[in-house]
C-alpha cells in the first residue's frame, strides 16, 4: 500500500470531529497522570480501558484515546521531576539529576521547556520512524533473545557511573540495594517464593512505582520538613521560556535521546525507563567533563526527556506490526482492542487500515496539540515553586498515596512505600545517591530472568550469551561504555554553560 | 388449590428478584487491569448491567497481589458475608490452591458460583518448523528432549508448564527431561517462538489467533475436548491426535463464602442470563473464547475435583512435595 495514500486516509480518520476531540482529551488527559506522582501510563491507560468500552467508541478511536494518554504521560512526567525532585514517571527518575538542580538555579521554565521541545521533536521523529521502519524494526526486534537481553541489561549497568555521583563505591551499595529488591517475590524459573516472608503480598515482587515514589516523594517531603524556613519560596521562578541558544544547545542531545529511545521502545520489554537511563548516560559520557551534568546541565534534561518520548512511538511497532505487546502500557492496549474486535497481529494494517492508519496520524496531530498544551502550562507549572509549603508537602504526599493505592488497590502497597520513603531519607542523609537503586530493580530482574532463560535454553552453555552479532556488539558497547569516561576525559577540556553564558 | 399452586409458582419466578436486589454490586478482579481476571469482570458485569440485572453498574476492583491471593485472603477474611461481591477466577486460581500457594486458605474457604466461558490450550510451532503433525513434533522431541525449548507465559508449575507436563507425559517423556521456559505472558513467548529461541509454545487460544491467522505460526493441537470454529476448524484436538490432554482455561466467579442463600441464587439467575444473551455470545467470539458453562453445585463439584487433580499432579510431576 502506498504510504502516502494510507496516511491520507488516516488524516481522514484523525480529523474526524470525535477523534480530534479524542485525542485532545487522551493528551490532557494523559499530561496529568503524568504530572501527578503514583499514576503512571500503566495505570493511567488502565483506568481509562472502561471508559472506552461505556462509551462505545469504535476501535479506531478507543486507540486514538488511549495512544495519547500513553504518549501524553511521557511529557508530563518530567513536571514534577523538574520542579520538586519528584519523578511523575519512572521514565523521569533521570531527570530529577539535572533538571531539579535547575529549578534551584531558579532555571525551571527552561528545563520544563526543553523537556517539552524535547519530547515534541522525538514523537514526532518516532511516528515518522514508525511509519516508514516499522515493519523492518520488528524483525530486528524478535532476534532479541534471552542473550541480547542479558547482554542489554550488562550495557545498562555499564551506564552506572554516569549516575554514581561522587561517590562509587555509596552508588555501587544503592545499586546492590536495588538488586536484592529484584529478588524479592515468587522465582518464575523454578516457581519458588523468595524473601517473602510468607506474605502473599510480596509474591508478585516489589513493584517499581512504589519503590520509586517511596525513594523519592516521600523522602524529599521528609527532607524539605527539616527545613527552618517552612514558608519561604524555595527558588526564585526565572524565565518560563526557552532561549534559542539553549534550544541549539540541547538540539543534538535531543536527536541522540529520540534515536536511541525510540530503538530502545521497539525491543519488547526494553521500554522507556531503559532508554532515558541509557540516553542520559550516552549524553553525560559524549560530553563528560565539558558538561555540567549532576549540576544542572540542560542537555540532562533534554536527552532522557526526548527518549521517554520516542519509546512510547517505539513501543508501538511491535503492537502494530506483530501485534505483540512491547511494554505494559501496550499490552493493556492490546487487550483493549481484542476486546472491541480488532484481532491484533501481523495482518492488522491489511484488515483494520482505518485504526493503524488513523492512529498514526492521531499520534502527529496529538504531538503538536501536547506542545501547544504545554507551553503555556509551563508559566502555570513553574508557580508550583512559590506555593508555600505547608500546602504543597502535604498534597505531594496525599497525591502520591493516592496515586499509589489507585492501582492495586492494597494497603500494603502504602506501607511499603512509607518504608521507602524511610529508607530514602536515610540514604539522602548518608548521601547514597538514589538512582541507581532503580537501576538495579529495574535491570536487575530482567538479567536475571533472562539469563536463566538463555541457559534454559543453552542447556548451560555460557558460550551461548555471545553467539549472535546483536549480543556481540552490545558487549562491546558495555565495555566501551565503561572505558568511554577514561578515555574522553584526556582529549575534551571543560566546557560548561551556566546560568550566566546565556 | 390452584390458586395455591399458582402463589407456589409465582413465588418460584419471582422469588428471586423480590428476595435480593444488588445494590452496589462489585466485581473483583484478582489481578490489574488488561488481564483475564480484569477481562472477565469487565465483559461479564457490563453484560449483566446492559440487560439491566442489576440497578447500578458493577464497580470493578482491581485487587492485586501474589496471583489472586491477596484477593483470595481479603475476601475469606474480610468480606465473608458480603451479598453483593463476585470475584474472577480461573484455573491460574485453582492451580494455586493446590499447590498450597494463597497461604493457609483453601478451596473450601469460598463458595464457587460458575463459568461462563473458556479459553483452551494450544500446541504451537512456527510456520516454518519441521514438523508438520503432533506425531512428528513428539518423535523429534522423545530423541532428544534437550533440543526442545518449550515456552509459555506462566512461571514454572504455573497452567502453561502444567499443560506441558502433561503433553510430555502422555508421550511418554520423564517430566524432569522437559524443558520449559517461562515468559512475562503468552505475547514474550510468542515473540521468542518467532524469533527462534524456543521450539514450542504452549499458549491458549486466544493468544495465538493473530498469528494463526497471519500464518506465522502453525498450531499442531488444540486441547479442547472438541474442535474450536475458524480459524482453528481445521485444528485436531489433542485426543485425535493420539494424546489425551485436555487444558480448560474456564473463565468464572466464586463468591464470599457466608453469602446469603438468595443472594447466591440471584447472581446464579444472572449468570444464566449472561448465558442466554446474544451480546455475550459476540464477546466470547471477538475474544476467541469458546462456550463453556457449568454454575451451582455442579461448578462446585467440578472445582473440587479439578483442585484435587492439579494436587496430584503437582505431586506426580514433582512440582510440590
Amino acid at each position: 500500500m502506498d504510504i502516502v495514500h494510507a496516511l491520507t486516509n488516516g488524516f481522514g480518520v484523525a480529523l474526524q470531529p470525535i477523534n480530534l476531540l479524542l485525542v485532545f482529551l487522551g493528551c490532557l488527559v494523559g499530561t496529568l497522570i503524568g504530572v501527578l506522582p503514583g499514576i503512571g501510563p500503566i495505570s493511567g491507560v488502565a483506568l481509562l480501558v472502561p471508559l472506552t468500552f461505556a462509551l462505545k467508541l469504535p476501535p479506531e478511536s478507543a486507540i486514538i484515546l488511549l495512544a495519547g494518554i500513553y504518549y501524553g504521560a511521557m511529557y508530563g512526567g518530567s513536571t514534577t521531576s523538574i520542579l520538586l525532585n519528584i519523578p511523575g514517571e519512572t521514565s523521569s527518575v533521570v531527570t530529577t539529576l539535572d533538571g531539579n538542580q535547575m529549578a534551584k538555579q531558579g532555571r525551571a521554565g527552561p528545563a520544563l521547556a526543553v523537556a517539552a521541545w524535547g519530547s515534541f521533536i522525538a514523537g514526532t521523529l518516532s511516528v515518522v520512524g514508525l511509519m516508514l521502519l516499522g515493519p523492518l524494526l520488528a524483525k530486528w526486534a524478535i532476534r532479541f533473545g534471552p542473550a541480547e537481553y542479558f547482554a542489554l541489561m550488562i550495557f545498562g549497568f555499564s551506564t552506572l557511573s554516569a549516575l554514581a555521583g561522587k561517590n562509587m563505591a555509596k552508588a555501587l551499595i544503592s545499586t546492590l540495594l536495588g538488586l536484592m529488591l529484584a529478588t524479592v517475590g515468587q522465582d518464575p524459573q523454578s516457581g519458588i517464593s523468595r524473601y517473602t516472608f510468607g506474605l502473599l503480598q510480596l509474591e508478585d515482587g516489589i513493584d517499581f512505582l512504589v519503590v520509586a515514589i517511596g525513594l523519592f516523594a516521600v523522602s524529599e517531603v521528609l527532607v524539605l520538613l527539616e527545613e527552618k524556613t517552612p514558608n519561604a519560596v524555595r527558588t526564585r521562578v526565572g524565565r518560563i521560556y526557552l532561549s534559542l541558544k539553549e534550544f541549539v544547545f540541547s538540539l543534538s542531545s535531543i536527536l541522540r535521546g529520540s534515536v536511541l529511545g525510540f530503538l530502545i521502545g521497539v525491543l519488547p520489554g526494553a521500554g522507556a525507563s531503559i532508554a532515558s537511563f541509557v540516553s542520559y548516560t550516552l549524553e553525560k559520557q559524549l560530553h563528560g567533563a565539558r558538561g555540567s551534568f549532576g549540576q544542572g546541565d540542560i542537555r540532562g534534561v533534554a536527552a532522557p526527556e526526548s527518549a521517554n518520548n520516542a519509546a512510547a512511538g517505539g513501543a508501538m511497532i511491535p503492537l502494530l506490526t506483530l501485534g505483540l505487546p512491547g511494554s505494559g502500557t501496550t499490552a493493556i492496549m492490546l487487550g483493549a482492542l481484542v476486546s472491541l474486535g480488532v484481532t491484533p497481529g501481523p495482518q492488522m494494517f491489511q484488515q483494520h487500515p482505518a485504526v493503524v492508519w488513523g492512529l498514526i496520524a492521531s499520534m502527529y496531530v496529538g504531538n503538536a496539540m501536547l506542545l501547544m498544551l504545554n507551553l503555556p502550562l509551563v508559566g502555570l507549572f513553574v508557580r508550583l515553586l512559590s506555593v508555600p509549603r505547608w500546602f504543597l508537602l502535604p498534597s505531594v504526599l496525599a497525591v502520591s498515596f493516592i496515586g499509589v493505592y489507585a492501582v492495586n488497590n492494597n494497603p500494603f502497597d502504602l506501607l511499603l512505600m512509607t518504608i521507602f520513603g524511610l529508607m530514602g531519607y536515610l540514604m539522602r542523609k548518608f548521601d547514597f545517591p538514589l538512582a541507581p537503586v532503580l537501576l538495579g530493580l529495574v535491570l536487575g530482574y530482567l538479567m536475571e530472568i533472562n539469563l536463566r532463560r538463555a541457559m534454559a535454553i543453552s542447556n548451560g552453555d555460557v558460550s551461548f550469551l555471545f553467539s549472535s552479532p546483536i549480543a556481540i556488539g552490545l558487549w562491546l558497547l558495555a565495555g566501551l561504555s565503561l572505558l568511554a569516561p577514561a578515555i574522553l576525559s584526556r582529549f575534551v577540556k571543560r566546557e560548561a554553560l551556566g546560568d550566566d553564558e546565556i | 388449590m390452584r390458586q395455591v399452586v399458582w402463589g407456589v409458582l409465582l413465588a418460584g419466578v419471582f422469588g428471586m428478584s423480590l428476595a435480593f436486589t444488588p445494590k452496589g454490586p462489585e466485581c473483583i478482579a484478582p489481578a490489574g487491569a488488561g488481564g483475564g481476571w480484569d477481562f472477565t469482570c469487565r465483559a461479564v458485569t457490563q453484560v449483566m448491567f446492559d440487560l439491566k440485572l442489576t440497578p447500578q453498574p458493577f464497580k470493578v476492583t482491581n485487587l492485586t497481589g501474589g496471583g489472586g491471593g491477596v484477593a483470595y485472603a481479603n475476601v475469606v477474611s474480610q468480606r465473608g458475608d458480603d451479598a453483593n461481591l463476585i470475584v474472577a477466577a480461573s484455573p491460574a486460581t485453582t492451580v494455586r490452591l493446590a499447590q498450597g500457594q494463597f497461604s493457609r486458605f483453601s478451596e473450601r474457604d469460598v463458595r464457587w458460583l460458575g463459568a461462563v466461558a473458556a479459553d483452551f490450550g494450544v500446541v504451537a510451532v512456527k510456520a516454518d518448523a519441521p514438523w508438520k503433525t503432533m506425531q512428528e513434533l513428539v518423535a523429534a522431541w522423545k530423541a532428544d528432549p534437550s533440543k526442545i525449548a518449550v515456552g509459555g507465559g506462566s512461571a514454572v508449575g504455573g497452567q502453561d508448564h502444567m499443560k506441558v507436563l502433561l503433553l510430555g507425559r502422555a508421550a511418554g517423556l520423564e517430566p524432569r527431561s522437559v524443558k520449559y521456559v517461562p515468559f512475562d505472558g503468552g505475547g514474550q513467548a510468542i515473540t521468542s517462538l518467532l524469533g527462534g529461541f524456543i521450539q514450542i509454545f504452549a499458549g491458549d487460544a486466544s493468544e495465538v489467533r493473530g498469528q494463526l491467522e497471519a500464518g506465522t505460526v502453525r498450531v499442531l493441537a488444540i486441547l479442547a475436548p472438541r474442535r474450536l470454529p475458524a480459524p482453528y476448524a481445521n485444528v485436531p484436538t489433542a485426543k485425535e491426535t493420539g494424546y489425551n490432554v485436555e487444558w480448560v482455561v474456564w473463565r468464572g466467579f466464586y463468591v464470599p463464602k457466608n453469602m446469603p442463600a438468595d443472594a447466591y441464587d440471584y447472581w446464579l439467575g444472572t449468570l444464566r442470563q449472561v448465558e442466554k444473551s446474544e451480546s455475550w455470545a459476540k464477546i466470547r467470539e471477538q475474544n476467541s473464547l469458546g462456550q463453556f458453562f457449568m454454575i451451582g453445585a455442579q461448578f462446585q463439584v467440578y472445582i473440587d475435583r479439578q483442585v484435587n487433580d492439579f494436587r496430584n499432579l503437582s505431586k506426580e510431576l514433582g512440582l510440590i512435595k
